[in-house]
């Protein structure tokens, strides 16, 4: 597909071999009248060209918000970003509006949730991909045309040519979901955010677009920021997990370490409550207790009031990240660092 | 789309005639005899029979509805019982005039209130917001004859600047005389549509701001402009409804600004009908008045449709 031969292809060279992501310290705090909200306490990753990192955690964890932060899709007046986000050698926090513009919908581009709420409703689909285009690549009405009916080819929806002149109430919601992806995928990304694009979706689409989603990554090569609450979901696609709880990564590691020994109390217990989450009509409670108010954040470890293994040391100070690995972080005083 | 055009036509056929049987109805209803009010009490009985049978009177009360219905259907509206006159022109003439002041205080209205409204909602929460909805609240709130009162007492009387009272000088071209005339009226028009139209573009603006498509649309990387395009769009069919409403009742002529100004339109004829117990004109303009304001319903439903495909079902 041409979409392929023309992905922006990146020399590692051209980056120093660096990642293509990298975010340190990212802080986000909300200011209202009435509250100050810590969404993001200090999250730190990288992130490869063509790797894809899944962060799984509760609602209300500040997975949305970790994503948004990194285009700085959040309302600038309310909100506070600290720390540093750079994406393929560029400053996002210190990008001023026109290259914050072009950066976004052209090197990054996102997925939202629910496909319905996030087209334009008095708009077409053709109309939604074709304006992005336009925007990002200076194409006339005739190419943006021709690159929108291949980008709904390549994400599979039949009869594309009807398609481009259907609204958005028109299409099922994974035909929806689809139109989403063809529309993020437009501007050929190094980078796509996606919050929990088949959560709203049946239990079949879902699948059909996780396959989708995956195959065209690794096609584009394309590096992925996966926001979702499934560890199912997260299994299906991601290389790396990091799990959030209360703003923070409280652990990171490859899929499969992170599954079959998951090292922080809360991985276990969320791992654990998938498990007992699959027996039919007995839904268990996934763990004891309630997440954290994010207005108050206690001063040590945000878990400690759910935690079976809590000890007076916990609610000192925050757990710093431990390596327990080269590839493998986890936030807990129980972690030992490797040797 | 054109299946949706004839249906909202056929779907006014119903309802204009049971505006028609309400306004034959409440004319049935005036309290006292017509022809008391058209032939001097001390006529004898003869002659008020007479007028009786010529005017179709002795016939029960659905062959009048059946006959008037009628005859408004091959256009005769009537004759005026005060002034003998076709009732078809006096209103004609009394619409035009009206429409001289209503189109340019709509447009001025609507204006002021999409930029008042939206400003207000981009600005949310600092001064503009607040200087633009006090406008706004204003613009509803004060009675609109007392506004032109006082623009009266200040433009006209003190200051001797513009005109307050009646239309100038007769007939077309409009020279700048005539113009000067419509300028107090038109703005005491133009405060009521622009109110109540400011406060809803704000609510909604504000409200299709905070939806996720627009968060979308700005991860996109769209600029300014076309991110309000979208907002705008979104924002119109409501918009569109709250102006068809209002312009229908600026056609339906405001009786208390036109009484104010000395303006001869609709809600000065409706007024003069009223006290005269015309009663030829008082149903036929109020019939008339009812069907442009359906006709303007439809016609913003079928906007509306244009601009939002999903209301087309
Ligand atoms: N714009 C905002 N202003 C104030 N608070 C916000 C804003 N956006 C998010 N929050 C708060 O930040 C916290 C984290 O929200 P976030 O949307 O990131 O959670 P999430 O992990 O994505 O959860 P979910 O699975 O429900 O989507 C929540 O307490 C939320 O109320
Ligand atoms: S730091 Fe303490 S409270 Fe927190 S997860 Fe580890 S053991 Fe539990
Ligand atoms: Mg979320």
């Amino acid at each position: 597909m041409s979409l392929t031969a023309a992905t922006r292809d990146q020399p590692a060279a051209a980056t120093g071999g660096a990642p293509l992501v990298r975010v340190e310290d990212l802080t986000v705090r909300f200011t209202s009248r009435d509250a100050v909200i810590d969404a993001v306490n200090g999250v730190s990753f990288t992130l490869d060209a063509g790797e894809v990192l899944c962060i799984l955690g509760e609602s209300g964890s500040g997975k949305s918000v970790t994503l948004r932060a990194m285009m700085r899709l959040l309302p600038p007046r309310r909100t506070k970003i600290g720390g540093k986000i750079s994406v393929g050698g560029k400053d996002i926090l210190g990008l001023d509006e026109g290259a914050l513009g072009d950066l976004r919908g052209g090197e990054v581009a996102m997925i939202f949730q629910e496909p319905m709420t996030s087209f334009d409703p008095v708009f077409t689909i053709g109309t939604q991909i074709m304006e992005t285009v336009k925007r990002h690549d200076g194409l006339s009405d005739a190419d943006a045309r021709k690159r929108a009916l291949e980008l709904l080819e390549m994400v599979q929806i039949p009869s594309p040519v009807r398609r481009l002149e259907n609204y958005p109430h028109e299409m099922s919601g994974g035909m929806r979901q689809r139109a989403m992806i063809a529309l993020a995928l437009s501007c050929r990304p190094r980078l796509l955010l996606a919050d929990e694009p088949t959560t709203a979706l049946d239990a079949t689409v879902q699948i059909q677009i996780l396959q989708l989603l995956h195959r065209i990554q690794r096609e584009l090569g394309m590096a992925v920021l996966f926001v979702t609450h499934d560890v199912g979901v997260a299994v299906e696609i991601s290389d790396r997990i990091a799990v959030m709880y209360a703003g923070r990564f409280v652990e990171t590691g490859p899929l499969r370490d992170i599954v079959h020994t998951p090292q922080h109390p809360y991985t276990q217990g969320l791992l654990a409550s998938t498990v007992h989450g699959g027996m039919r009509g007995k839904r268990l409670e996934a763990i004891p207790g309630s997440p954290v108010n994010l207005a108050a954040m206690p001063p040590g470890c945000a878990f400690a009031p759910r935690c079976r293994y809590a000890e007076p040391a916990c609610t000192a100070a925050p757990p710093a990240e431990t390596w327990i690995e080269p590839t493998r972080m986890v936030r807990c005083i129980r972690a030992a660092p490797h040797t | 789309m054109w299946y949706f055009v004839l249906r909202r036509l056929l779907y006014a056929v119903p309802i204009l005639l049971g505006v028609s049987l309400v306004v034959f109805l409440l004319m049935q209803m005036v309290p006292g005899d017509i022809i008391d009010i058209m032939i001097p009490p001390e006529a004898p009985k003869e002659v008020a029979d007479m007028i009786r049978i010529q005017f179709g009177l002795d016939q029960p009360v659905h062959i009048q509805y059946l006959r008037w219905l009628k005859a408004i259907l091959s256009g005769d509206l009537g004759i005026s019982i005060f002034t003998n006159q076709p009732v078809a022109d006096e209103l004609f003439s009394a619409l035009l005039n009206t429409l001289k002041i209503a189109i340019p205080a709509a447009i001025l209205g609507f204006t002021m209130g999409v930029m008042l409204g939206s400003l207000a909602a981009f600005y949310g929460g600092s001064w503009l917001d607040k200087l633009f909805s006090g406008i706004a609240i204003a613009g509803v709130s004060l009675p609109h004859y007392w506004v032109g009162m006082v623009l009266v007492a200040i433009f006209a009387v003190s200051f001797n600047v513009l005109p307050g009272q009646g239309m100038g000088p007769d007939g077309f071209p409009w020279t700048w005389e005539h113009i000067k005339h419509l300028i107090l009226p038109v703005i005491t028009l133009s405060l009521i549509p622009m109110g109540v139209i400011s406060r809803l573009v704000r609510a909604n603006v504000l409200e299709i701001r905070s939806m996720e498509f627009v968060s979308a649309l700005q991860a996109k990387g769209l600029k300014g402009p076309r991110v309000l395009l979208h907002i705008m769009k979104n924002a119109a069919p409501s918009a569109l409804a709250l102006m068809g409403l209002q312009f229908g009742y600026l056609l339906g002529g405001s009786i208390l600004v036109e009484t104010v100004f000395n303006w001869p339109g609709s809600g000065s004829l409706l007024n003069l009908a009223i006290f005269r117990r015309d009663i030829p004109v008082l149903s036929a303009t109020i019939l008339v008045l009812a069907t442009i304001f359906v006709i303007i319903n439809i016609l913003v439903d079928v906007l509306q449709a244009l601009i939002d495909p999903r209301i087309r079902r």
